[in-house]
């Protein structure tokens, strides 16, 4: 007589290898789950058609190809476009935003390669945004030279949101402070900073919650702005901003990669004990990467208000934090942010016109939630098992079957 | 049948993990009552095996019968069920929980009211019963590495093993808890248990076992052989594949001008307390400073102030002309001081990085690793490429993760890093610490050739054999202080165990 009961069971093993292509497939896979979960969301939420309405976001997002075919063909006849903007208006949309999401995104990266949680992007950008409005409108005259112009607010947009990022670093090196808490508290007084220039106080220009419009030199230029000899460009809103975060992006990963300090940030990152042992300077490392990330926020709050011209009071918040999760999604490789973050730019341009207006935020709350979900599934390898609960005694054998 | 008389019995186990097979098709029984030593270099797969008999990792293939009857652990719950515990190389125990609460901790029952007063009197029973006596209400983190093992232990026996697997339950205890082990152990045997005792070191299986199995990559080379009827040469060639040299070959010391000097330092431990008291010594270019001495006298603070991880509190030391204080930067020292630490994989390697990474870990700010600001990737290549075979360190590729390394090969690429530089001074402390015998003797070679080079050795062990044979002083050091200095040739083993136990001897 024997005994065999059987049943499955979720096994959970740590995987030895982890093999780089998985991090693609987590991502891809994280955000298909998270469009099928957003699906639900959207039914509960009133929308009759998902899928129309995913189909709806990436059109807004990024064109049809029809739109692109017929851009494509007046480029090549040099002339403007037939359907006018819908040729390569969402692209050039979503490139626009794609823009401070890349600068923020990389901030959240060098930080997170060293394991210092910098949730702090947005009161830096902010802070970048302030300097970078007041060299443009209080510093320089109107008719300085554009490059010149556009120069120094970068400058003093890295300066200003270097200096707020040193700040919790500072902390954190010297006291120990966690930047969690620290970052994530200076948000609030970079929001209300911004806040006291423009709505209360002494930038605003009389009853708006505004400053002055920019002077031409302290902005991008735009393609629009070229209409004359590119006909195409007509409407097309897209400016260098995309090529300051692609720089920014290949330079960071070159350092971090290639040079020595980029050796000394992923020994640090990856065993601070190692690095004490080889004589590697914590504690100005840990200053100097917040400083590094808190410019690269910097930047991207110059960047949004040359683009803007203006700076208001409803100066967009949350670029820090989808900072955050780009970072994650890319999996802090500065290179796949560039990707990431235009696909990004994608779902918050091609979102904008639905409603009710949280969609976009809720997908990138499930996107992240799913991408780490996912992360965690292939750092262990779950498989279902069969265990067999047996007790089989000595008559295992001939009659056995 | 040979089931009915076998504790457990283990066949044709198979293990695989990425790019090894850690057990193939391995045969492995024990008799009840028996001490079975089960020997093998690191990376021969001993651990696994056991961790597969003690239900934590699932043989790709094989079986396991006990008491006759065939069974499947699936968890360490399943394998202690049928009498089988483990204790690891690790303790694993909550340093701020009593003795007591780390014995029932997940445990079922009760399920709710916990009686703790109980517990503790049944533990206290338990410790006496079998000569190992623990205070159940004192706190792990008071408790000596000795009495943490006795305490894992005793949480196996409370859970009623009858058959118990101690991993390398010597590699953290000093001569004396060794022989109280020892004992402890035939106690047990005596009793009914079956002991199968995980181990490298030939002397400690020719002293305690009863049969011996010998492993070596991954397979069973003698089984369950008679302890009586072999010899430490005839395992040591079984484990090895090779004869090995017991006695290091070496030159008189050549010593030269003075490379270390330590003057009247103070230290404090973790936790604040003093480590080094007034602690002075020298250690001159070409010779090796032995430091012996039970584990907590302030060894660990002694490497530590004189690497840059431990700031002294009082005291001087220079290295050469240089004065190692918070002004040192250690960056720039580089290779010149090599530091073999205490913990090798916690301290001296960076587990994601690459092999090839963790190999220029001292060197990447200098030419020719460095380039201006860059690091010359074909250079870090080669480098490793060199190292990896002038130290034979054996691995898949020079870009694997070093966390993939065994214990053995992490201490080559630590040595290999660390000496391939021409260091002046090197601090190494328990260099070969769970090193089997042919990793021990290449890391003995190693430093030898470094003193040979007009390097200054200092050795901090807890090995009296290691220090005998490799230094050519000996100091022992007692609660902060450096309680003698003599020439290793006139040190007795007794006189400096005399020492290391606090009593002053007049050398």
């Amino acid at each position: 007589m024997k005994r065999l009961l059987s049943s499955y069971r979720l096994r959970i093993e740590t995987r030895m290898d982890n093999p780089g292509w998985m991090g693609l497939v987590s991502a891809i896979l994280g955000v298909l789950l998270a469009l099928i979960i957003g699906g639900f969301v959207l039914r509960a939420a009133g929308a009759t058609d998902p899928i129309a309405t995913y189909r709806e976001i990436f059109k807004e997002a990024f064109g049809t190809f029809a739109d692109w075919r017929a851009g494509i063909s007046a480029v090549l006849n040099h002339k403007a476009c037939a359907k006018g903007l819908l040729c390569f208006g969402p692209l050039s949309d979503t490139l626009v935003k794609a823009s401070p999401i890349l600068l923020t995104t990389l901030a959240c990266i060098v930080a997170f390669r060293m394991k210092l949680w910098n949730i702090g992007a947005d009161g830096q950008m902010f802070f970048g945004a302030w300097a970078a409005t007041g060299v443009a409108l209080f510093v320089l005259p109107e008719t300085t030279n554009r490059v010149v112009m556009l120069g120094a607010m970068a400058l003093a947009g890295i300066l200003a949101g270097s200096l707020y990022g040193a700040i919790p670093g500072f902390l954190k090196a010297k006291l120990n402070i966690n930047e969690i808490i620290t970052t994530l508290m200076l948000n609030y007084i970079g929001y209300k900073w911004l806040e006291y220039f423009i709505v209360v106080g002494p930038w605003s220009i009389g009853d708006f919650e505004s400053t002055g419009k920019f002077p031409v030199s302290a902005t991008w230029p735009r393609l629009t702005e070229y209409v004359k000899q590119f006909p195409i460009a007509a409407g097309l809103t897209v400016h260098p901003g995309i090529f300051v975060g692609v720089l920014a992006a290949i330079l960071l990963a070159w350092i971090l990669y290639r040079s020595r300090w980029g050796y000394q940030i992923r020994v640090i990152g990856d065993n601070p004990k190692a690095a004490r042992y080889a004589g590697i300077n914590l504690e100005r490392n840990i200053i100097l990467v917040m400083a590094i990330s808190g410019a690269l926020a910097g930047l991207a709050g110059m960047n949004e208000v040359a683009a803007l011209r203006t700076l208001t009071g409803r100066f967009q918040r949350g670029y820090g934090f989808t900072g955050v999760i780009v970072a994650w999604l890319a999996r802090l490789n500065p290179l796949a942010a560039i990707l990431v973050s235009f696909l990004f730019g994608g779902l918050l341009v091609g979102t904008k016109l639905i409603q009710p207006q949280g969609i976009a935020s809720m997908l990138q709350g499930v996107i992240l939630f799913v991408v780490i979900g996912t992360e965690l599934l292939f750092r262990y390898r779950v498989r279902l098992e069969k265990v067999e609960q047996i007790v089989v005694p000595e008559t295992r054998g001939e009659n056995d079957r | 049948m040979t089931e009915s008389i076998n504790a457990f019995e283990m066949r044709g186990i198979v293990k695989r993990f990425p790019g090894v097979i850690a057990n193939d098709h391995v045969d492995f029984a024990c008799r009840p009552g028996e001490v079975h030593a089960l020997l093998g270099e690191n990376g021969a797969g001993k651990s696994t095996l056991m961790n597969v008999l003690a239900g934590l990792y699932h043989p790709d293939a094989g079986e396991i019968f006990v008491g006759g009857k065939r069974v499947v652990f699936r968890s360490p719950q399943d394998a202690i069920a049928h009498g089988i515990g483990m204790v690891h190389q690790h303790f694993m125990l909550v340093p701020t929980h009593s003795v007591a609460e780390n014995v029932v901790l997940g445990l079922n029952q009760p399920r709710f009211f916990l009686k703790l007063a109980h517990v503790e009197e049944q533990v206290a029973a338990l410790g006496e019963q079998f000569g190992m006596t623990v205070n159940p209400r004192a706190k792990i983190w008071e408790l000596s590495v000795g009495e943490q093992q006795r305490v894992e232990v005793l949480k196996m026996l409370f859970r009623g093993a009858k058959v118990l697997i101690l991993d390398e339950p010597t590699a953290v205890l000093t001569p004396q808890e060794v022989e109280t082990l020892f004992v402890t152990l035939r106690d047990m045997t005596k009793r009914g248990h079956t002991i199968v005792f995980i181990s490298h070191k030939l002397d400690e299986v020719v002293a305690i076992s009863d049969r011996v199995t010998v492993m070596r990559r991954g397979k069973v080379t003698a089984a369950q052989i008679p302890t009586r009827e072999t010899t430490k040469a005839q395992l040591a060639k079984r484990m090895v594949g090779r004869e090995i040299l017991f006695q290091i070959e070496k030159k008189k010391a050549q010593p030269g001008k003075v490379i270390l000097s330590v003057e009247h330092i103070f230290a404090e431990n973790d936790r604040g307390l003093p480590a080094l008291r007034d602690l002075s010594l020298q250690v001159c270019a070409g010779e090796v400073l032995g430091i012996a001495g039970v584990a907590g006298n302030g060894q660990r603070e002694l490497a530590e102030v004189l690497t840059g991880l431990r700031r002294a509190v009082k005291g001087k030391i220079m290295f050469g002309d240089i004065p190692l204080d918070k002004h040192t930067s250690w960056l720039n020292l580089g290779q010149k001081l090599a530091h073999i630490p205490e913990d090798r994989a916690a301290v001296g390697s960076v587990p994601d990085l690459s092999i090839a990474e963790n190999l220029i870990l001292k060197s990447f700010h200098r030419p020719p690793i460095a380039a201006g600001w860059s690091i010359n990737r074909a250079a870090v290549h080669q480098n490793a490429v060199r190292l990896a075979g002038e130290y034979q360190i054996t691995m898949p590729s020079v870009d694997t993760p070093a966390r993939m390394l065994s214990g053995g090969n992490l201490q080559k690429l630590i040595l290999a890093r660390e000496t391939s530089g021409h260091p002046e001074l090197m601090i190494a402390m328990h260099p070969t610490r769970g090193l089997d015998v042919g990793a021990t003797e290449a890391v003995h070679n190693i430093l030898i050739k470094q003193r040979d080079a007009g390097a200054a050795i200092l050795l901090i062990s807890e090995d009296l054999d290691e220090l005998l044979s490799l230094s050519d002083r000996l100091g022992v050091i007692y609660e902060g202080q450096l309680v003698g200095e003599m020439p290793t040739k006139d040190a007795e083993i007794h006189k400096v165990g005399l020492m290391m136990a606090g009593t002053k001897v007049e050398a």
